[in-house]
């Protein structure tokens, strides 16, 4: 061909074209990593969690194998006894389901207004010293590992906490007991609220601080009427992270608030989450497709469909809120 | 309006008095709920600390020998040493499962992905599992790897120390990737321009200009994600991991125990002479963690570039 | 009005009845220097302020006439680096004094700012934000009302009142903050090159609006734009880099005749 005396047209670079090819095959296959341990999750705890119901792993079923109800789904998800235990066993899942919620909201009542006023403090009052101080601290508050969250609640919180004041109050106070989960995973989802808040509080324009201070607003007026609101989306994102993140945590609940599955909303006795369950029944001794150990599967999948909607939820705020301004 | 009213204002009135009230009040509670979780966060220190003095002064634990010894049923006898040198495994393999392929997909998503569906799919999905509850990826390798047979054996797969590994690399594959993309991101283009000038494929100037000037920001941000990687305990536990790590792992096959599921272990023990052992463990365990983060810092200090 | 009647107001100053000098004079500075670190901005300026007339503030870029109009309101506060001598008067009280509330201040002094600045709230809130923070709320529709009908608004968006006021077109913003300014009643108002960032329809709009607010209000308005100044203003400052205020006296003059022959070359554009 003519064109090839130019060079530009012929085979000169296709060695590295081919390279170009082969790289991206394989960085495509990279990213579907990422993907498959999606599906992955959900096909596990899927065919897994069949299984706890129908004797049978849901692709067994799919090929053919008979079933044998074992638990209904109906007395899994409305069931108020979780007793897998016992001689005559219940698998009601409410009780794990209430005991991670009371954790949840416990905890939620302290992150939500301390993390909130804190990235307030950040964004609208703290000098840039103490910022530099602020900051770097409550990222080490979460950068600890949860377990040593867990060894604070059952060698601090409860023995000089919780129950020397609540006792004194009158209350009965268990050694393990749900308020002192709240109070670690509180704590510890504290610095997701207030540096996702504050984040979201900087980025609100200056013009806007500075249209009610020129209409004669106080600080704290500018920052709950303009500041707050103007930011709200990103807040609300923070809320729902640090809650789904609060629904998810295990190590700290599992020991500081133990393992007596309940339907209760005293703070002061011993409960049990869904995570928890899952750690207790991880180190017992139930063997492999039995209903006992299946009963993880089945757990972790409810688990998993609460954060996930918490996930999904969280992009709709996003989405729903979004500033629309620069 | 009479001026002498006005001026009189300017002093504030009984109104703007309560309105500062008002503001000094708002400002207290911010002070104090910025203090608090500061004052947490040296409450938790300072119990650790005081519980791990305790241990060697009081207690007479051997610091030496809990390096050196490892779990028992006795708490005069028992050590680290085990669950540290299973850490250390967990870690290489931990590593090399999600380095490359972290990076890999954050160089796929920053250079070469056209801004389709299937990008925001991925970024999407990438944002999904970084809020997946860390137990969860260990009930998925559980089920994946642990419980599966291994075809040339005939047995369960078992608890293996590989399989610890593989749970905590997809749990922080997502911190890689972000990190990776971030440290993409602030490679300017103008570097990219100059290498394709030149007549370079889009792979080349990856490899010979972005990666390397992206790099320390890369590592860094692994580093930091496998100092979240070191002291999860969940994933470990529903794979499997011994609690009680007697001898340590003699490669990625072999049973294991790590410095997290000993720790717990201790925690949990009703004995309270365990409780030291948490104490001690947990400061061991803190003082990796700041040697890796001191690393990170030193790594992004040292070669940070200003564009 | 003449500069003498003004000088004998101003020798009175010191005395407790400071009545007679507020009738004329509405802000006034004394020596006023301000400083953004070693940066002098704005140097020994000493300016009277009529009371409800326009008075525009013109000068090349950085010549600090911005400034000028942020310390009126104490607005400068909020720079940290910024450090303010020499008094502003308003109504014969120096308002950097210690018992001064900037807060207080502000409510008296309103301010419209250059690029529109409207809340992400509905029309209707942001008119009213102003208003409920001062504990207007008497009335409040009608005050609403009244603020957008005077900022020449009310026909455009009555029928929206509760859609968000960052829906409405730039100079509809402009003219929303306008409102906003003026719905607590303040004395003076202080607009920051008001429409700049404005086409030449909605430009004309606002220079309108601020010949209209004159009756009512004092208004200090900065602005790059000369024509601007000579169309809307009763009176002129011509700042000139450095900070110094080099002239200031009534429009007419300045644009036909002024003393210094900087401003002659500033207005005839032959510098600046």
């Amino acid at each position: 061909m003519s064109d090839d005396r130019l060079g530009i047209t012929g085979e000169v670079a296709s060695g590295d074209r081919r390279n170009e090819r082969i790289v991206t095959r394989v960085l495509q296959g990279c990213a579907a990593v990422t993907i498959a341990t999606t599906v992955a999750i959900f096909a596990v705890l899927l065919d897994n969690a069949f299984s706890f119901f129908y004797g049978q792993r849901l692709h067994e079923a799919v090929l053919g194998a008979t079933l044998d109800q074992r638990v209904g789904v109906v007395e899994f998800i409305t069931g108020t006894r979780w007793a897998p235990y016992h001689a005559f066993p219940d698998y009601g899942v409410l009780p794990l389901i209430n005991g991670t919620l009371l954790i949840t909201v416990g905890a939620a009542f302290i992150s939500i207004p301390i993390g909130t006023a804190t990235a307030i403090y950040l964004s609208e009052y703290a000098s840039e010293r103490v910022r530099g101080v602020l900051k770097p601290t409550l990222e080490v508050l979460a950068g600890i590992p949860t377990i040593v969250y867990g060894f604070f609640a059952i060698s601090f919180i409860t023995p000089v906490f919780v129950r020397p004041v609540f006792e004194t109050l009158g209350f009965s106070v268990s050694f393990y007991n749900a308020f002192a989960g709240m109070v670690v995973v509180g704590i510890m989802t504290i610095p997701m609220v207030s540096s996702i808040s504050e984040d979201a509080m900087s980025s609100v324009p200056d013009d806007l601080r500075n249209a009610a201070y020129g209409l004669g607003a106080t600080k704290q007026e500018v920052s709950t009427q303009v500041v707050l609101p103007a930011s709200i989306s990103g807040i609300l994102a923070s809320y729902i992270l640090a809650v789904s993140r609060a629904i998810g945590e295990t190590m700290a609940v599992t020991l500081a608030a133990g393992h007596r599955s309940q339907m209760t909303l005293n703070p002061f006795v011993e409960i049990q989450t869904m995570t928890a369950y899952m750690v207790q029944m991880a180190r017992g001794e139930a063997a492999l497709g039995t209903v006992e150990y299946q009963s993880l599967f089945a757990v972790g999948l409810v688990l998993f469909l609460m954060t996930l909607s918490m996930n999904l939820l969280n992009d709709w705020v996003k989405r729903r809120y979004r500033e629309v301004y620069r | 309006m009479s001026a002498g009213t006005d001026t009189n204002e300017l002093f504030g009135d009984v109104d703007l008095g309560w309105e500062r009230l008002k503001g000094r009040a708002f400002l207290g509670f911010c002070i104090a709920a910025s203090g608090f979780g500061v004052f947490a966060l040296l409450l938790l220190l300072g119990d650790v600390a005081s519980q791990a003095v305790t241990a060697v002064f009081v207690r007479d634990i051997s610091v030496v020998r809990f390096l050196t010894e490892s779990a028992s049923r006795f708490p005069d006898e028992a050590g680290f040493y085990a669950a540290v040198v299973g850490s250390a495994w967990l870690m290489l393999f931990t590593v090399l499962l999600s380095f490359f392929v972290g990076v890999g997909t954050a160089v796929y998503l920053e250079e070469f992905a056209p801004d389709n569906r299937w990008k925001r799919l991925v970024e999407a999905n990438l944002a999904n599992l970084a809020g997946v509850p860390s137990v969860v990826y260990g009930l998925l390798v559980l089920a994946a790897v642990v419980n599966l047979t291994n075809p040339l054996s005939g047995e369960r797969v078992g608890p293996i120390l590989f399989a610890g590994a593989v749970a905590l690399a997809l749990l922080i594959m997502p911190i890689i990737i972000v990190s990776a993309q971030e440290a993409l991101r602030a490679v300017p283009d103008s570097m990219r321009r100059g290498s394709r000038a030149t007549g370079a494929t889009n792979w080349q100037t990856v490899r010979n200009v972005v990666l390397p000037a992206a790099l320390p920001g890369i590592l860094t941000g692994t580093i930091l994600a496998l100092a979240r990687a070191i002291g999860e305990t969940a994933p470990l536990i529903m794979v499997g991991a011994l609690l009680t790590a007697r001898r340590a792992p003699e490669g990625p096959f072999d049973t294991f125990g790590a410095m997290p599921t000993m720790i717990y272990y201790w925690a949990d023990r009703p004995e309270v002479d365990f409780h030291y052992l948490a104490a001690l463990g947990i400061v061991v365990l803190l003082l990796i963690l700041i040697a890796m983060n001191a690393t990170a810092v030193y790594l992004r200090n040292k070669y940070e570039t200003e564009y | 009005m003449s500069e003498t009647e003004l000088e004998i107001d101003v020798d009175r100053e010191e005395d407790a009845d400071e009545e007679t000098t507020s009738d004329e004079i509405a802000v006034e500075t004394r020596d006023l220097s301000v400083w953004y670190g070693e940066d002098r901005a704005l140097q020994d300026i000493d300016m009277k302020v009529p009371e409800n007339k326009v008075t525009a503030m013109i000068g090349p870029s950085g010549c600090g006439k911005s400034t000028f109009l942020r310390c009126i309101n104490r607005m400068n506060d909020r720079i940290d680096t910024c450090r303010v001598e020499g008094e502003v008067r308003f109504r014969g009280k120096n308002v950097y004094d210690d018992d001064v509330d900037p807060v207080a201040l502000r409510r008296r002094i309103g301010m419209v700012f250059q690029k529109p600045n409207p809340f992400p709230k509905s029309i209707r809130e942001n008119v009213a934000y102003g208003l409920k923070i001062q504990n207007k709320t008497d009335n409040l529709d009608e005050s609403v009302e009244t603020a957008l009908r005077r900022a020449a608004l009310w026909d455009e968006v009555k029928d929206q009142l509760d859609s968000s006021g960052l829906d409405l077109s730039g100079g509809q913003q402009q003219r929303l903050c306008i409102a906003r300014a003026i719905a607590p009643d303040p004395e003076v108002i202080l607009m920051d090159e008001p429409a700049s960032a404005l086409d030449p329809v909605a430009t004309s709009q606002i220079e309108d609006l601020i010949e209209e607010l004159a009756r009512d209000y004092t208004v200090m308005v900065v602005t790059h734009n000369m024509q601007q100044a000579a169309r809307i203003s009763d009176k002129t400052a011509v700042f000139l880099t450095g900070g110094e205020l080099v002239e200031f006296d009534d429009t007419k003059k300045i644009f036909e005749n002024p003393d210094d022959q900087r401003v002659e070359d500033y207005i005839t554009g032959k510098f600046g």
